[in-house]
């Protein structure tokens, strides 16, 4: 036990303390002060998301990376088997970091723009921090779930309150697709809670389903983490979803709620269902290189700009579960790497899109082109990250793309190649959109008095262009956290499976 | 525990209730016009007295037989008691803040409420098939009643006859059902029953129970018999639906519980196909209809029908966690569902009440703390986390699956899906629509009720929740320990 108890509950709760203390100012607000409420709730938001980073980097210097197991661990009895538990291992604490480190660029990209309802934004958006850390760092399968599902809630509103004109279709698909999805785990949660008798993450991981069983288990898992990640062919309500919500719910959705999925796959279906996870790999591999090659096509093919990054995160999460399925140290350890590096990538491509969508008001890939001559400073940052969206060297994106790579080709080369015609495919569409917005001719005449972009949005840009790489050239800070954790794993996936093949003979 | 004296003491709430009830009926008969008021509180202040009284009277060896074994008083007959006893008595606080800015307050109107009151809690502690029938029909009078109390209003008056028609015909085939089961078991008393089916159902048997539940059904408004509900909770003024649509639900299902779980736990192998059936139609009926809805009592009507389908697949169950679960649900429910009839109970404009879910656009422009807490008791009807509906169903679903249910659970879980988007569109309509003309400000009871059971639906939960599982807990395994 470290020395500040009830250090992962604290930053857990802190952005919901803000919300309520808005709540409170809104309230309670004379007539004539509602403005000054108004006025001020961004900088509230901003300044409860950054003293939630800084209480998540106390939890990283806690943090003993040499250490597999759960640390920080906090547990107080609820009822009927309940526990709040929490904690963090070397897998979900970075994921919270990520989580912590992208809200305030959110509510920086915020200040401004959102011009109706700043308050019920704000708010909006520190509930779903809230629930978004409380998701990594719970402990108990049901909490888990509780926080899973109900950062539906928070996303829906603001899709649907702050969205573009078909929002409300939008944020319908949103809340259902993933719904549906989530109750079918529901059920198996309950199955696994009735059968192993605790609630408990850890006895969970410890615990040997029957292998007859793990199949269902794992389809009901994967019923909820396929979509939430979102897989081929269940990815649909994504792209509908990030072209309605406003530049930040895209940032959240991109950098974190698609964690979601992949983080469930690890720390849920590949560990406590080995012998399905399996089963199961060569579809799973399977439907990543799909995912890989045709969203990357349906990529280029997009004129809306949104669209066409939306599509390139489905194409770069199938990295991620190609890396999982892969079942292997570096797979995983690939897989971990790539959601942190999409996390940061894809939020900058969404901010960098929200910025000349603020000027513009039009995501048209066709009403731009030749921004270079206007705004330079914008030019080098969209270039940086489009080469990281591509997986140049020296970015973050590399790395994750090249530890999949490498760790799939040992487990099946066709797979490999698929997956890397991906990256081709994703250079020329990322190009593509690069040349079509920042070279060429300024024919569109509304785009002769576009400005650079400013030093907030500068501020907003640094630390996402300093993490890629640094992420990129230091990938050995990531991987010597996630390491012993991932590593763990692999060691428990493998006495599961060595359990298997006396019983059923599925091992081959 | 046969002397009358003792028998009686026992019956002390009821006894209160209907001493209060007569005098208030005095009070209002002969006091005028100006006595109105004060009979109506005094109405639910006996109502809240009784609930007292009714914890005062818990029996310390979980069971009292009373008068001859007609009745039983025991932890289930005390939960019941006190839910019915406390929703009835917010239902009168909505019911008369309504009233009286309608100015129809009557003095019989809360006396109906006692004698329905009353009726309910002779059904949650019936332990003979006439006592039953007893209870059963002296709810349903004072309820018909109820529901056509708005004498100048057709709709009104249309849902108390269709209400009577129905009710009697679902009375006809419940006292069908006791008749059958008497003849086949030779006892009217629940244990005499459990004797005969101890000693091996009979077909007739079979044929009884089924009859007794389809009349059983129709009071909770369970589908295939769900006809009723939104004609009488459209035609009904709004505080005598949020009336219907908590207290006699409880009370009904704690009887149907009884009866199933007492007399008739070893034919289960035959009454849980029946039960299964009405919760899948429940379940399918209630949410496929409440998606057409543009009323909102309509769709309150058909989300209860659709909650009795989740409260049917604990009952399927026939174990101690289905009943706890059961129990435990349905006060979440009762709760919940309190809590939007209050919310529908404000929207009035200056020119009267409005029901149309369109009404409700932009209600968090217009009025943002009544939209929250809206929203809150929504997602809790819903069943959506971190609400404490959630954990209603959740543990309606623990049941089924422990029961070898699963199938069962994974419908109720995927016609949630359907029924979180009849919820999700009036969240969307409160929130995402512009703002339609503004309510007239916020009776304080139905403010009072809206924030109560909003507060207790999402923070309170953290208190609340633990605490009524025990509850439920204690209930289901006493029970199940007298049946041995």
């Amino acid at each position: 036990m470290s020395d500040l108890p009830y250090l992962l509950s604290l930053t857990t709760f802190t952005p919901v303390i803000g919300a309520l203390l808005l709540l409170l100012f809104k309230a309670f607000a004379r007539a004539d002060d509602k403005d000054i409420v108004e006025r001020n709730a961004p900088a509230v938001a901003l300044v409860t998301s950054l003293f939630t980073f800084a209480l998540s980097i106390l939890v990283l210097i806690e943090f003993n990376p040499a250490d597999p197991g759960f640390q920080l661990v906090e547990d107080v009895s609820w009822f009927a088997g309940f526990h709040y538990r929490m904690g963090v291992d070397g897998i979900s604490i970075l994921l919270v970091l990520l989580t912590t480190f992208l809200m305030p660029l959110c509510f920086v990209a915020s200040m401004g723009v959102i011009k109706k309802r700043v308050t019920e934004y704000m708010i909006a958006f520190l509930v779903l921090e809230t629930l978004m850390i409380g998701v990594f760092c719970s402990l108990d399968i049901v909490m888990f779930y509780v926080f899973f599902e109900a950062g539906l809630i928070p996303m829906y509103l603001i899709i649907g309150i702050w969205g573009g004109d078909n929002r409300v279709y939008a944020s319908f698909k949103f809340f259902l697709y993933t719904l549906l999805g989530s109750l079918l785990m529901l059920i198996a949660i309950i199955t696994m809670i009735s059968i192993a008798g605790t609630s408990n993450i850890v006895e969970l991981l410890a615990f040997d389903f029957d292998p007859g069983l793990q199949i269902w288990l794992w389809l009901a898992f994967f019923a909820s983490f396929a979509v939430k990640l979102p897989m081929w062919p269940v990815h649909t309500w994504l792209p509908d979803a990030h072209v309605q919500a406003p530049t930040a719910g895209s940032v959240v959705l991109a950098g974190v709620l698609l964690k979601m999925g992949g983080y469930g796959f690890i720390r849920f279906s590949l560990p406590m269902f080995p012998i399905a996870s399996q089963t199961f790999a060569p579809m799973v591999l399977g439907l990543s290189v799909i995912a890989i090659i045709y969203t990357s096509l349906v990529a280029f093919r997009q004129t809306d700009m949104k669209k066409l990054i939306a599509y390139s995160s489905v194409a770069h999460m199938g990295f991620v579960t190609m890396g999982l399925f892969a079942m292997n140290f570096i797979g995983l350890q690939g897989a971990m790497f790539q959601m942190l590096s999409h996390g940061i990538i894809s939020a900058a491509l969404f901010l960098i899109v929200g910025v000349i969508y603020d000027r513009i008001h039009t995501r048209e890939i066709a009403a731009y082109g030749g921004l270079v001559h206007r705004m330079p400073i914008y030019a080098a940052i969209f270039m940086l990250f489009t080469m990281a969206n591509v997986g140049l060297p020296a970015t973050s994106g590399f790395i994750g793309e090249i530890l999949t790579l490498v760790a799939v080709f040992q487990v099946n080369t066709w797979v490999a190649v698929g997956a890397t015609t991906g990256i081709i495919l994703s250079a020329i569409y990322a190009l593509n959109l690069y040349r079509e917005v920042i070279f060429g001719e300024m024919v569109n005449e509304k785009l002769a008095g576009i400005t650079d972009v400013t030093k907030k949005e500068i501020i907003m840009f640094a630390p996402l262009v300093v993490a890629t790489l640094v992420m990129g050239l230091m990938p050995a800070l990531v991987t010597d956290i996630t390491g012993p954790a991932v590593e763990a794993l692999i060691e428990r996936i493998d006495a599961g499976l060595a359990l298997a093949t006396p019983i059923g003979g599925a091992g081959d | 525990m046969t002397d009358l004296g003792s028998n009686i003491s026992l019956m002390l709430p009821e006894v209160f209730l209907v001493l209060s009830a007569l005098v208030l009926l005095l009070l209002g008969a002969f006091g005028g016009r100006k006595m109105t008021s004060t009979v109506n509180l005094a109405a639910i202040a006996a109502l809240i007295v009784a609930a007292g009284l009714v914890l005062y009277k818990i029996p310390d060896d979980g069971s009292n037989e009373l008068f001859a074994g007609a009745l039983k008083l025991d932890y289930l007959a005390v939960f019941g008691k006190f839910t019915a006893l406390l929703a009835t008595a917010f239902s009168l606080l909505l019911a008369y803040g309504y009233l009286k800015t309608e100015n129809r307050l009557t003095p019989e109107f809360a006396i109906l409420y006692l004698f329905a009151a009353l009726g309910m809690m002779i059904m949650v502690s019936a332990n003979d098939l006439l006592s039953l029938y007893i209870g059963v029909e002296m709810q349903s009078l004072a309820l018909y009643v109820l529901a056509a109390s708005n004498r100048d209003s057709l709709r009104s008056s249309e849902s108390g006859l269709k209400y009577f028609v129905l009710g009697a015909l679902s009375s006809g085939l419940l006292l069908y059902g006791a008749s059958l089961i008497y003849g086949f078991s030779g006892a009217t008393r629940f244990d005499g029953i459990y004797e005969a089916v101890a000693n091996g159902g009979s077909i007739g048997l079979m044929i009884g129970i089924v009859f007794l539940l389809c009349g059983l059904a129709f009071k909770v408004s369970a589908a295939p018999f769900h006809m009723w509900t939104p004609d009488v909770y459209e035609g009904a003024p709004t505080p005598v639906t949020a009336f219907f649509s908590v207290a006699p639900k409880i009370a009904a299902i704690i009887l149907i519980a009884r009866i199933l779980f007492e007399p008739f736990l070893a034919m289960i192998a035959d009454w849980q196909q029946v039960i299964i059936a009405i919760s899948v139609l429940s379940l399918t009926v209630g949410y496929l209809g409440a998606i057409q809805q543009k009323n909102i009592k309509r769709l309150m009507a058909y989300s209860s029908i659709a909650n009795m389908g989740y409260a049917m697949i604990a009952l399927a169950t026939g174990t101690i966690s289905g009943m706890s679960g059961l129990l435990f649900f349905m006060v979440l429910y009762l709760i919940s569902t309190l809590g939007v009839f209050a919310c529908i109970l404000a929207m009035r404009r200056a020119e009267g009440m409005v029901e149309q879910i369109e009404d409700l656009a932009g209600l968090s422009r217009t009025k943002p703390a009544l939209a929250l807490a809206l929203t809150i008791l929504l997602f809790s009807v819903a069943g959506v986390p971190p609400a404490a509906g959630f954990f209603g169903k959740y543990f309606v679903f623990v049941a089924a699956v422990d029961a070898n249910l699963t199938w069962l659970a994974i419908y109720g879980a995927v016609a949630s899906v359907v029924g979180a988007f009849v919820y999700l569109r009036l969240v969307k309509i409160i929130w995402f629509d512009e703002p339609a003309a503004e309510f007239v400000p916020v009776k304080f009871s139905q403010g009072a009720v809206v924030a109560l059971s909003a507060v207790l639906m999402l923070p309170g939960a953290i208190w609340l929740l633990p605490s009524l599982m025990s509850w439920s807990e204690t209930v289901a395994a006493s029970l199940f320990l007298v049946n041995g």
